[in-house]
């Protein structure tokens, strides 16, 4: 889909004739993400969509309490400092961010007095900088004012190399200047499309100057608040202990009327994912569980108790395979898979045309993944906004071999084709995992049937995603034809998740294996492409590009889809919640509620 | 007797230093990153990986790591964890009474189980109780306790819906609901550690009182015209638990290596989960804490016993 297609698609949306959700949904398909789509829209001048979400209780309190299962507790309250989802999550229980982000990519305002636009004067036209209002009257939870200089301290916080802050991307290339006790700019060094970041969402949470300002720097792991926290939110601290459990209890002084509609919540962390769907779907002992890494079929079979559901929620990961564009077998200067060779049989088109009709993406979603796993031919699959519809992808052994045939590789007598004395042979890594495995298995029965000899190897998880420079056997360093694992969109901006097929990001021993792109592959026209998308201020020209480097990436094969694999958790009938994949499972928190 | 005492303590010091090199050398060439969630989530830079790492010392050879970790931990420093960035003895002291408590109470349950069962089969050998006893036993030590645990919970927490499988440290009430709550949490993951135990120190036990039943000084006991109950308790029971006080003791450290599983299995927020949490996350200043007193408690678990033995019976000197 190209530039006038999307704006005549736009248009559609405008005069009412596509609805936005449609909209959204078929720029996910094309590989944006949901937050993507949604700032084209609103550039467009397109209303924005009613909520669909509607907060019932007309008190605050009463709800009782509220727990919730981790099966991986946090393990630290300090949103800065929070390396994993999980202690993100315990952060988000007290801290706020100015705005979060809803499962349809809109942009809802936390802190914030409204979202900056254009209209209302917040974005400046050239791109250089945002202002962002908070909202008068907002207390921390032990009653001292929040203002402007909070954010500005937060914002130094983060940016200072010696605190080490997992948030200093968002904050690092930002200045932050007041501009009166409410309201701050946070200007840009370049024209930046994507405004959103600093303060917003995952990494946007808020902590307060006052408890923190004495521990900057080296001594920001001594902070007390940091196993203490004092938030905006919708809970107060009452109890913490890392890996076990974090308590909460209401905060009279919410800023929002009637919420919270809970009393207390706890989120108990430890054991496994299956118990933990359990003690939701069949005892009700707990009201919501979190990220149900759980076969389909026991999902489906706890659901039948009737207590509770699954939540499914689109989000940005996927389980790919990548196909290695440099010779995995050959040692270039104490370095194998080095940018400097060409793989010997995936450099030919007709390989990767083959291997890609060879992965049975509908047999792995209904035999492994089910639900929790749908077929994709996107790599980048969601925010609608950017999902390439440009793309289909099928499944069929004779197309693969008449590939093949007209690729020149001829079978040999042991089945197993071969082109000027190469035999068709690789090595296909991925993970310890018994979804994987099970997939590992599908690919490598159907490629035998197309007469390449396929072996398959697995690593234990914890060596194959350690960033350990010394083993051979990391996915970053990639010594192996064909690998698997899913890798997570964690932003709404499609440019960090795009960034790992340019060329400049390649993965080498001259940057200790932490370039992005891992399958080292280099095209001139993806390069240019998101060198265009970085400035591009029209988010319609900019999510046409993201397109172009979608197709570029799936049509050279560099990477074969194999599901998107959405965020899964298991909830109590009553229990209502509004939980969307480009946020955090607790960007609402102070709008659940329990049906009487 | 103290030279004796002296001695052991000084044998003990060289034991502990060699674990704990061992299990420094064996955690340092292990694989896995404690920041490599960092490195793989594109929105950290590389640099913050880094500079973590050379704030926490990573990259420094491991002798020298090693010869850091030994000198704070002659302090009484026990270390910082990198993963909850709070010291390690903290946590672990967060954690060490939810352990003991569920551990001490499952090894009441064994012992009150072990010793009457114990003895009355070995009064009565071959006979019908005996048969039993001994068969459920058997089954009691051969099941693996995280079967046990999760038969337990399918058929109590899910089936009849009785008690909760999740263990909770803190319950949000007073008074008799409190304890209440307590024990109805608690009774699963006991009755599983405690059975199992109680299993096995059944039949040793049993065996340990047949051996002493048949001695000649018995006859004459019951030859004086005693009642059988106080030949039984007086005379044969006193010398019988000597061997087993000794396995009692022996068994200590292995029951904690045990409640790992079992704490995993019932969510406890004890030693043990804190101990697989470390492993999974790479932490390893709290790997090496929590292993560390696990090496301890062997050691001193075997020094008491010794000791135990010698108070028990004294024919045996210390020399």
């Amino acid at each position: 889909m190209n530039e006038q297609q999307l704006r005549g698609l736009i248009a559609k949306v405008k005069v009412g004739l596509v609805s936005r959700r449609a909209f959204v949904q078929r720029m996910v398909a094309l590989g944006l993400t949901a937050p993507l789509a949604s700032q084209m829209l609103t550039h467009a001048g397109v209303a924005k969509a009613a909520p669909t979400f509607t907060y019932k209780p007309t008190k605050r309190g009463g709800g009782g309490a509220l727990k919730v299962l981790f099966w991986q507790g946090a393990t630290l309250l300090n949103p800065h400092f929070a390396v994993g989802t999980k202690d993100q999550e315990g952060s988000r229980i007290f801290y706020e961010p100015l705005a979060g982000w809803d499962p349809d990519g809109n942009l809802v305002a936390m802190l914030a007095a409204e979202i900056p636009s254009r209209e209302n004067g917040g974005l400046a036209p050239d791109g250089m900088s945002v202002v962002w209002k908070l909202k008068p009257g907002v207390l921390w939870h032990d009653g001292k004012p929040v203002t402007a200089d909070d954010l500005i301290f937060n914002w130094e916080f983060a940016a200072d190399p010696a605190t080490a802050s997992v948030t200093i991307g968002s904050y690092k290339d930002v200045t932050v200047e007041k501009i009166d006790a409410l309201s701050v700019r946070v200007k840009f060094k370049k024209p930046t499309p994507f405004w959103a970041d600093a303060f917003v969402g995952t990494r946007g949470m808020i902590i307060p100057k006052h408890l923190f300002d004495a521990y900057r720097g080296e001594k920001s792991r001594d902070a007390p608040a940091n196993l203490h926290p004092v938030g905006t939110g919708a809970y107060k601290f009452v109890e913490f202990k890392p890996g076990d459990i974090v308590k909460g209890a209401i905060n009279p002084n919410y800023h929002m009327a009637n919420r919270p509609f809970f009393d207390t919540i706890e989120m108990k962390g430890g054991g496994d994912a299956v118990s933990a769907a359990r003690a939701v779907l069949q005892t009700g002992e707990y009201d919501y569980a979190w990220n149900m890494q759980v076969e389909d079929e026991i999902l489906k079979r706890l659901e039948a108790a009737g207590k509770g559901y699954v939540n499914i929620v689109e989000g940005g990961n996927i389980e790919h395979i990548q196909l290695n564009s440099t010779d995995p077998w050959t040692e270039v200067d104490g370095e194998r898979s080095s940018v400097t060779t060409k793989h010997p049989l995936l450099s030919d088109p007709a390989v990767r045309q083959a291997l890609s009709m060879l992965v049975d993406r509908a047999g792995v979603e209904d035999h492994i993944y089910g639900r929790t796993g749908t077929a994709t031919a996107n790599f980048v699959n969601n925010p609608e906004r950017v999902r390439s519809t440009n793309l289909k992808w099928e499944f069929s052994v004779d197309k693969a071999n008449q590939v093949l045939d007209a690729g020149g590789w001829k079978r040999g007598p042991d089945g197993i084709r071969v082109k000027d004395g190469k035999k068709l042979k690789l090595v296909y890594q991925t993970s310890i995992n018994a979804p994987r495995q099970k997939t590992q298995a599908i690919v490598k029965q159907a490629a035998q049937r197309a007469g390449i000899d396929m072996e398959l190897k697995s690593v234990t998880a914890s060596v194959f995603f350690s960033s350990d420079v010394g083993n051979p056997d990391t996915y970053t360093k990639f010594y192996c034809d064909m690998q698997m694992y899913t890798t997570t969109m964690t932003q709404p901006d499609a440019e960090l998740f795009m960034n790992q097929f340019v060329s400049w990001e390649v993965s080498t021993r001259a940057n200790k294996w932490q370039g992005r792109n891992i399958t080292r592959w280099k095209n001139d026209e993806y390069d240019k492409a998101f060198r265009a998308a970085e400035g591009e201020l029209d988010p319609v020209k900019r999510s046409a590009l993201f397109i172009k480097m979608n197709d570029l990436v799936v049509a050279n094969h560099v990477v074969i889809p194999v599901v998107a694999r959405p965020l899964v958790s298991a909830t109590l009938n009553k229990l209502h919640l509004h939980l969307s994949g480009w946020d955090n499972t607790f960007w609402n928190l102070r709008d659940w509620y329990r049906e009487a | 007797m103290s030279q004796y005492l002296l001695r052991r303590l000084l044998i003990v010091v060289p034991s502990l230093l060699g674990i704990s090199v061992v299990l420094f050398t064996v955690l340092a060439l292990a694989p896995g990153d404690p920041f490599e969630e960092l490195a793989a989530n594109p929105s950290v830079p590389p640099e913050v990986a880094a500079a973590l790492r050379a704030k926490f010392g990573l990259d420094d050879p491991i002798p020298v790591r090693y010869a850091r970790w030994l000198l704070a931990m002659l302090q009484g420093n026990w270390g910082f964890s990198f993963v909850s960035r709070v010291d390690v003895d903290v946590l672990v002291l967060q954690r060490v009474w939810t352990t003991l408590f569920v551990i001490g109470s499952s090894q009441i349950l064994a012992l009150m189980i072990a010793l009457p069962v114990g003895v009355y089969a070995a009064t009565r050998p071959y006979s019908i109780f005996d048969q039993i006893s001994s068969t459920l036993a058997f089954i009691g030590f051969s099941l693996p306790t995280f079967f046990t645990g999760l038969l337990l919970i399918l058929l109590f927490s899910i089936t009849l819906d009785w008690l909760p499988f999740v263990y909770r440290a803190d319950i949000a009430a007073t008074g008799w609901r409190w304890y209440w709550e307590h024990v109805r949490q608690s009774l699963m993951p006991v009755a599983v550690l405690g059975l199992a135990q109680g299993a096995s120190w059944t039949r040793y036990v049993r065996s340990a009182v047949l051996d002493v039943i048949r001695l000649d000084y018995v006859t004459t006991a019951r030859s004086k015209g005693l009642a059988e109950r106080v030949v039984v308790v007086k005379h044969v029971v006193r010398n019988a638990l000597i061997p087993v006080v000794t396995l009692v003791a022996l068994q200590m450290p292995a029951i904690f290596g045990g409640a790992i599983v079992t704490e995993q299995i019932f969510r406890i927020p004890g030693i043990g989960s804190l101990l697989i949490s470390s492993i999974l996350a790479n932490d390893t200043p709290v790997i090496m804490a929590v292993t560390f007193v696990f090496a301890c408690l062997v050691i001193t678990f075997n020094l008491i016993a010794d000791i135990l033995y010698g108070w028990l019976d004294p024919r045996i000197a210390y020399r």
